[in-house]
């Protein structure tokens, strides 16, 4: 689950990690309020979206005057800001975050990530901030530096000095670089996070050295031990399909082409998006309905991949285990009636109780496609939107 | 033989008496020699009494000690697995098999650095567990679809794991053992774990290798291919089709940070060897073509 920038900042603050001060607003109106709350000279108008890039997209302006704050404001309030994160409609900025403009005389990189290879966190630090990790990996992978922290000692004040050191952080900032380090590695356990950044990390002309952004990615598993996180939950800036496919616990991710797929195990439903491709298709989804796919749940999912205006075909792709394929069938018997299916319908069964599941559906009196095996069935299914 | 488990492995269940445990525990007691080998159930408040005649321990300590199971088998909710893993590592066990989706990433970091230095070896989380036909099923595959034989599965994955033993089985091509490693991005024995089991195992002959996109184990696993395994390997890596930055499904399944993604595996996979397909219909017949040579 990810957060706005403004929230990743309270919690860092919890975490001893200092940042600009800033206020979270959802109007105009109260951009200029906070504005002049904060007081000083310069403020920095700043988009609140899960995407990243938003500086490059127009989503970030630098404001030296009152007006300036205004017109930043109305400016990007209620934009399409388009990222390389967002996909081409962009995404619509809700909410701003004003904050204090900073002296900025250098930014660094930090980030929290799980190393799948050495199970452990690893700390990444570099000198090139302000820049995506991903590009400073592909150009100088060799400034970037890495701790992989001992879950139980945590990061040690002689780690973190170190990688302090290796990313060019004067002597004289060692000590606040540090805390930002374990401030942040703490927060990233202790809030169950898969993925933390402040990028940039900046010293200030004043010496400071404080976290101009922050970007968290937390583990959904377990956000049930995290109330206080789900509260930043922000609904708008997630997909309304994915939020509707989560209450019936499916899982489904909407993509570009015009053929549905409701598959039953989540290596299974991407096997089935890439013999769709393969057969010169294009899959409209993932959908994982699970290890007990009920009437129900197949109903839903039906609705759920019907409300994508794409879509031309539909392929169910079920390799019964636990679920039998008579109960499957009988699901998308009554799924199919239920929501008038107009696109073209293949089935592919197999496993637990595969003929009786066949006889169900050959008996429905629907026009349900029968495919034999996985590529016969992404065969005809290319061939049905194409044809619808 | 096979590997890691047989007819004579015997098998205790955590979270024997849960809804999930019941169901499983009476499927794999049912298949080939199941009554022999499931042995104990383990729930500390309902320690003295029986499933299915399997009788319950307080403990795995206690199970271990009376039935003499060196195997577990966990079916424990999310929020108590990663303390169900810690308690067989702690009883020294030869082996846990955790089927439990959804356990969160730190708690298996934490269980994995715990881990370090023990004997015990462990399968999952978030897998379907293994099975050798015939023989032994500790997990939830559906064991009808399997045939004895000679070919070692390996995936991370459940149901795609199936539809590659369904066509392995359909051509005549039975299995020596497959194993399903688990869809978390914190797991246990990898990809490379398992194919030098199989490497060393003299009854099998071939190994299927299913992977996904994310993380790097079937890189891992290519790269020792080459230079050790001395048996034909066939691969398919589903996700070729998946979009940056989704989790698809199971946690560990996401193309982060440009790593991760089923093309340069498939790649990576070519150039050391093995014999990659990229249609997951013709997983069997690609196995099939690569024993006759």
């Amino acid at each position: 689950m990810k957060i706005h920038e403004y929230q990743g900042k309270e919690i860092l603050r919890q975490f001893g990690v200092p940042t600009p001060r800033g206020t979270a607003c959802f109007s105009v109106d109260e951009a200029m309020a906070a504005a002049r709350q904060l007081g000083g000279a310069v403020w920095v108008v700043k988009a609140q979206i899960h995407a990243g890039g938003r500086g490059k997209g127009g989503g970030v302006k630098v404001a030296k005057s009152l007006d300036e704050v205004r017109s930043a404001a109305q400016q990007i309030l209620g934009m399409h800001l388009v990222t390389h994160q967002t996909g081409k409609e962009g995404q619509v900025v809700r909410r701003l975050l004003i904050e204090e403009g900073a002296q900025i005389v250098k930014e660094y990189y930090l980030g929290m990530v799980v190393d799948r290879s050495r199970q452990r966190v690893a700390l990444l630090a570099s000198s090139e901030g302000g820049m995506e990790i991903e590009v400073v990996a592909a150009r100088a992978p060799e400034k970037i530096h890495k701790v992989w922290i001992d879950p139980v000692a945590g990061l040690r004040d002689a780690e973190a000095d170190a990688v302090a050191r290796d990313i060019g952080i004067p002597a004289a900032a060692l000590t606040q670089a540090r805390a930002c380090m374990q401030g942040l590695y703490r927060a990233f356990v202790e809030k169950d996070a898969m993925l933390a950044e402040i990028n940039p990390l900046a010293l200030t002309a004043d010496g400071r050295v404080i976290a101009l952004d922050a970007k968290f990615n937390f583990d959904s598993n377990a956000l049930y031990r995290h109330p206080e996180v789900v509260a930043y939950r922000d609904l708008e800036e997630e997909d309304p399909a994915e939020i509707e496919a989560s209450k019936f616990d499916l899982s489904y991710i909407s993509l570009d082409g015009d053929i549905g797929c409701l598959v039953n195990g989540a290596g299974l439903a991407m096997a089935t998006m890439d013999i769709i491709k393969l057969y010169g298709g294009s899959p409209a989804n993932f959908l994982d309905v699970g290890g007990g796919a009920s009437k129900e749940k197949v109903t839903e999912a039906f609705k759920l991949m019907l409300k994508n205006p794409k879509l031309r075909a539909i392929l169910v792709n079920i390799f019964g285990g636990i679920m039998r394929c008579d109960v499957i069938a009988e699901g998308v018997v009554a799924g199919a009636r239920e929501v008038h299916l107009k696109v073209p319908l293949v089935v592919r069964l197999e496993g637990t109780n595969v003929e009786m599941g066949k006889k169900i559906l050959a008996e429905s009196g629907l026009p349900i496609i029968s495919g034999s095996d996985m590529a016969d069935a992404a065969q005809k299914v290319v061939a049905a939107a194409r044809g619808a | 033989m096979s590997i890691l488990i047989d007819k004579n492995t015997r098998v205790m269940t955590q979270g024997m008496t849960g809804k999930v445990g019941q169901f499983h525990t009476v499927n794999c007691k049912a298949y080939a020699n199941g009554a022999k080998c499931f042995v104990a159930g383990v729930n500390p408040k309902k320690a003295g009494e029986l499933f299915e005649d399997i009788p319950v321990y307080a403990s795995v300590r206690d199970a271990k000690a009376a039935t003499g199971a060196t195997v577990s088998v966990i079916y424990v909710p999310p929020s108590g697995a990663a303390a169900a893993i810690d308690e067989a590592v702690e009883a020294d066990l030869d082996l846990v098999i955790c089927i439990t989706e959804g356990i969160p990433v730190h708690d298996m970091l934490r269980t994995r650095y715990r881990m370090q230095g023990k004997r015990t070896l462990l399968i999952g989380p978030n897998c379907p567990g293994l099975i050798t036909p015939d023989e032994i099923k500790i997990g939830i595959m559906p064991g009808h679809i399997h045939k004895k034989g000679r070919i070692g599965v390996v995936s991370r994955s459940g149901t795609l794991t199936y539809e590659a033993v369904g066509q392995l089985t359909a051509l005549g091509l039975g299995q020596s053992s497959c194993v399903g490693i688990g869809g978390d991005p914190i797991n246990g024995l990898k990809h490379l774990d398992v194919m030098k089991l199989f490497n060393d195992d003299p009854e099998t002959d071939a190994v299927i290798m299913v992977g996904e996109i994310g993380g790097s184990d079937e890189e891992e696993c290519a790269r020792w291919i080459k230079g050790n395994m001395k048996k034909p390997v066939v691969g398919f890596i589903a996700g070729v089709t998946a979009p940056p930055g989704k989790r698809m499904g199971h946690a560990g399944a996401i193309i982060s940070g440009g790593q991760g993604g089923a093309e340069d595996k498939l790649a990576v996979m070519e150039e050391c060897g093995v014999h990659i397909t990229r249609n997951p219909a013709e997983m069997g017949r690609t196995m099939q073509k690569v024993l006759k040579g």
